[in-house]
């Protein structure tokens, strides 16, 4: 016991009290310590690590996060078709249940990695880890992860992805955007899907969805796109490439190192997150 | 219903803190969290006892500090509260805005039982 005041300073702790402040006492003899760490940093890390493999193989991971049927897997069928002979795709699929949607995305040719999340609402960082792990990066250029159709979970949670891409079908409400603004306000683009289906609609404008989508501060271009009837189709797909060459170019000017041996440095500690500041999914801005 | 992934992720580092300090229990928790965190404070109290029964916290108050939602205006350069769905500038109505707080999730600090060593 320290002999001034009665705390329980001894030689063995008190470096954590000098330790820049950071250990302290309370009224009642409680060690009060600071952490002012991102409460989802274990996601977080697990996310860098995951965005440092797919930078080592100048993979471009996109999510595609939406309602449930607004979609997402109709447009991977399309962009596959239209795209597949040009670039290299691979697809992660998240659902609750079955392999359904993976063994679509595989009937166009396309390795598909399904994850089912039993329960949980959303994919996280160490769900898309072991998946990435069954596929071959090397031989992949762009990387589609199909989250759980789900507009509130998957918000929160870091996957290592470069892009964020938020449908919005015609079918629903062109107010989703005010409804569920941590979902789109990180959007990097939004698609109005469906929308062979708009002059059927008399309720849904996506003038009004993009006005609500501003309101969130968020400039993200928006697509009118139908999987079906192919428009749009163009101006997704040279989003697509255009984001790509982005990317790649960003990665040429700052090279991430990678260990050929293809191992995992996993980083549990510091901060040493390659956080694609063009875009991306933040969370805890402080790592910016 | 993320909120117990959320508390899941929070008690793995409650373990840590709690091992570099030599602590056997964990007796409050402060959290600060932003409107547009996706994080609903009334849900993650409930989460908390569930995930938390069973280890070093499971006693642990959890205090929940909401932070303020404000932004930034890149046209006036302004800075003004905001509501989640209307980020703009309360001055001048822009909608450039940077948002300055409100989508933060931390934890701030957490307070520990540690036996006196003598």
């Amino acid at each position: 016991m320290c002999n001034t005041c009665g705390c329980n300073v001894t030689p063995g702790n008190a470096h954590l009290i000098a330790d820049e402040g950071r250990l302290s006492r309370t009224a009642d003899g409680h060690a009060a310590v600071e952490v002012l760490s991102n409460l989802l940093s274990a996601n977080d890390h697990q996310a860098a690590h995951n965005r440092e493999h797919l930078d080592g193989h100048r993979v471009l991971a996109i999510n595609l996060m939406s309602s449930p049927g607004s979609g997402k897997t109709a447009l991977l069928e399309a962009t596959i078709e239209a795209l597949g002979q040009e670039l290299r795709i691979a697809v992660i699929e998240g659902d609750l249940e079955t392999e359904n949607d993976a063994a679509r995305v595989r009937a166009k040719g396309v390795p598909a990695i399904q994850i089912t999340t039993g329960s949980a609402c959303h994919l996280d960082a160490h769900m898309v880890h072991d998946a990435l792990h069954h596929l071959d990066l090397d031989t992949v250029d762009l990387l589609f992860v199909e989250n759980v159709g789900n507009l509130v979970c998957p918000a929160s949670f870091d996957l290592g992805h470069h892009r964020n891409v938020v449908l919005l079908s015609a079918t629903e409400g062109d107010d989703k955007p005010a409804k569920y603004p941590v979902m789109f306000r990180a959007a990097d683009l939004m698609l109005v899907t469906k929308a062979d289906l708009l002059p059927h609609l008399d309720d849904f404008s996506p003038q009004r969805a993009e006005q609500e989508l501003r309101q969130l501060a968020n400039a993200a271009p928006v697509v009118q796109l139908s999987a079906r009837k192919g428009e749009g189709m163009t101006e997704w797909i040279s989003w697509l490439r255009s984001e790509l060459a982005h990317h790649r170019t960003q990665l040429a000017a700052a090279p991430v190192a990678h260990d050929p041996q293809h191992s995992h440095h996993h980083h549990h500690h510091g901060h040493e997150h390659h956080h694609d500041h063009h875009h991306g999914h933040h969370h805890g801005h402080h790592h910016d | 219903m993320h909120e117990l992934a959320v508390c899941q992720g929070l008690l793995g580092q409650l373990e840590r803190i709690a091992a570099q300090h030599g602590a056997r229990r964990v007796t409050r928790i402060v959290i600060r969290n932003g409107p547009l965190s996706g994080v609903e404070p009334r849900l993650l109290q409930d989460a908390f006892p569930l995930a938390a029964a069973g280890t070093l916290a499971a006693e642990s108050e959890l205090v929940v500090e909401s932070t303020p939602l404000t932004v930034r205006c890149d046209q006036c350069g302004a800075e003004s509260e905001a509501r989640p769905n209307r980020l703009i500038c309360a001055v001048c109505g822009d909608w450039h805005t940077r948002l300055v707080s409100g989508d933060e999730l931390i934890l701030a600090s957490v307070e520990l039982d540690i036996p006196d060593p003598s």
